[in-house]
């Protein structure tokens, strides 16, 4: 009985992992570059400099802006200027159901700014848990595979007899590249674990209500601002009254928010601004700790007046709160950050050698032809593990090669991210085989090694702020170049050696049981 | 009907049109069953839990995740499909009798 159970066990470990590998691989490798989203879209905004910028007339910039695009909007959203990111950024919209609109302001004139256009940090961001797709079917799918890597964590645990000592376990000098494989699997799956644990179920819990709704449906009957009220999480807002109004300057409700709430508000989100009912909410930055819970405080639109604030959550609120803090990392300085960082990195190493493991355990012995599965996985495997990598290396050189003033360039520099990803994919596709790999990891490191060089060659010796302002970026571009530089010289050694030992042949699941 | 697993089916032979229809009875079972079980514990319990209302829908709705991912595990650990498929109505009905003694299903 337990030794069927633990068949069954690596059974969907094996198939479980490699159904969502490649997505989960993708929401890993973009989820981990948005622990940096600040210091990336920095870094594609060069032309944006800290100014010292008075937070009231920066918000009657925002508004002012806002009422010529769209007086009678559904909501707007003023994200005030901060060092990191020295603009005014607004939104505004409709309807819930978007489309959200989006400007990036200058503080000083209220215009939009001279910045290249750019989606920065945030397509990296929205990628992670949308994949570009329509935002609910992205969220669906990120989910979906979200919670099968929970049940290959799950079985991928049970099927280890010996976990505690394959944690110390990685043969380097192994005979088979399929023995390798395993434990290069095993201490990247186990050494970060809780991590890998924590981030899937978060993950989760930070998009509950969308895929869970059925708690709020029973108890509130599918009253979710009833429930974001009750749980704190939100304050009271009332609904248009239908009659036209006048919106209060928001000058004074900054300063009244900062009296109340002590500090700077990170941004004012306007519901119903045209109308007499409008009311305007600020937004604290979360607190010190892990808890991602903002406070809020509501004023009317008209008079300025305080009409409430969020109240505290309780424990059961406050625990979710702290999933989702734990999920995003706010809370992170510039040490625990690098450390989730490697977590993030650790965890798409996880799946990048799970697949790698799956395609070498099952190579036909001798002169046997690959059936189709095995050359769609291999194809999949080296389209997904560098493919999406060149793309985010092409998608940083864009904006750097493409001219500033390039109408619709933001739309170009995602171009560029999906096209070499498709090139390489492709590529895996017309030249399978051993070579392709030393080839397409090399022309990764290429393009991350010349990242650098392109910026400086392109304005960055001359930029804002000193030829030395994005040191932390130009780091990690020359490291992740010559890791999969390394990478690639490891799979040109291998590519000559046998991908498995030929007496005993294992199967994946053999493989991990062993 | 066969197991999942590598006895049912060795890596060199192609597998059964049986073998496969047993998997993929699973992972719908598993796929549309967990989620119907975790959806009903998630109602029940955001109804019953002796808390203020929305720290009890906060509460089921963080635990659904967990109740989904055991009811899939215990769907492909279990030793035949028929057991799986008993597993997962026994816990769905009683649930469901539960809402609606709760009221859920009344207007």
């Amino acid at each position: 009985m337990r030794q069927g159970f633990r068949h069954a066990m690596a059974w969907l470990h094996a198939w479980s992992g490699l159904v969502v590998g490649w997505v989960l691989f993708a929401v890993f490798v973009t989820g981990t570059a948005s622990f940096y989203r600040a210091g990336i879209t920095q870094w594609m905004r060069p032309e944006l400099v800290a100014i010292e910028a008075d937070p009231g007339r920066a918000a009657d910039l925002g508004a002012a802006y806002l009422r010529r695009q769209m007086p009678d909007a559904m909501g707007w959203f003023i994200a005030l200027p901060t060092p990191e990111k020295p603009a005014i950024s607004v939104m505004w919209w409709k309807s819930m159901e978007g489309p959200f609109h989006e400007a990036l302001l200058d503080p000083a004139t209220g215009e939009p700014t001279r910045a290249r256009e750019t989606r920065g940090g945030d397509f990296l961001y929205r990628f992670h848990y949308e994949l570009s797709m329509p935002p609910t079917l992205g969220r669906w799918i990120v989910g979906a595979c979200t919670l099968v890597m929970l049940v290959a964590l799950i079985s991928g645990i049970v099927t280890h007899r010996r976990i505690f000592a394959d944690f110390f376990t990685f043969r380097r000098g192994a005979k088979s590249a399929q023995r390798g494989w395993l434990d290069a699997h095993n201490v990247a799956g186990v050494l970060g674990l809780p991590f890998h644990l924590m981030i899937a179920y978060t993950g989760l819990t930070l998009l509950a209500t969308l895929y869970m709704p059925w708690g709020v449906r029973t108890a509130y009957k599918g009253d979710e601002i009833r429930y974001f009220v009750e749980a704190g999480l939100m304050p009271e807002l009332r609904w248009t009254a239908g009659r036209p109004g006048t919106l209060a300057p928001l000058g004074p409700i900054v300063a009244a928010a900062m009296a109340r709430g002590g500090e700077v508000p990170e941004g004012l989100s306007v519901w119903n601004p045209g109308d007499v009912n409008a009311a305007v909410v600020a937004i604290f930055e979360e607190p010190h700790g892990l808890s991602h819970h903002h406070a809020q405080i509501a004023f009317d639109g008209q008079t300025g007046a305080v009409l409430g604030t969020n109240g505290a959550v309780g424990p059961a609120t406050g625990t979710g709160t702290v999933m989702a803090g734990l999920h995003m990392g706010h809370f992170a300085g510039p040490v625990l950050r690098l450390l989730l960082v490697l977590c993030g990195l650790m965890g798409a190493a996880t799946v990048a050698t799970g697949l790698v493991l799956w395609a070498v355990a099952r190579a036909p012995k001798g002169a046997a032809p690959a059936g189709f599965g095995l050359l769609l996985v291999r194809a999949l495997n080296l389209g997904t593990i560098a493919g999406l990598p060149a793309g985010i290396a092409a998608y940083f050189l864009a904006n750097r090669l493409l001219p500033v003033g390039l109408s619709e360039r933001a739309s170009f520099e995602v171009g560029a991210f999906f096209g070499v990803w498709v090139l390489v994919a492709l590529y895996a596709v017309l030249r399978p085989g051993p070579r392709a790999w030393t080839q397409a990891l090399g022309l990764v490191g290429a393009l991350y090694l010349a990242v650098p060089p392109v910026a400086a060659l392109t304005g960055g010796l001359s930029q804002p702020g000193g030829a030395l302002r994005f040191l932390g970026f130009d780091l990690w571009m020359l490291a992740l170049g010559l890791g999969f530089v390394f990478a690639a010289r490891k799979a040109a050694a291998r590519a000559g050696a046998p991908l498995r030992r030929p007496v005993r042949g294992m199967t994946g699941e053999e493989a991990l049981r062993a | 009907m066969p197991r999942p697993g590598p006895r049912a089916v060795s890596a060199r032979t192609a597998p059964t049109p049986a073998y496969r229809a047993a998997v993929l009875g699973r992972v719908l079972l598993a796929a549309l069953g967990g989620y119907a079980v975790a959806a009903l514990a998630t109602g029940l319990f955001a109804l019953v839990l002796p808390m203020p209302r929305s720290e009890a829908v906060t509460t089921a709705t963080l635990l659904s995740f967990a109740v989904m991912v055991a009811v899939v595990v215990a769907v492909f650990a279990a030793r035949s499909l028929a057991r799986a498929a008993a597993l997962v109505l026994g816990l769905a009905a009683p649930l469901a009798g539960g809402l609606w003694l709760a009221g859920a299903f009344a207007g």
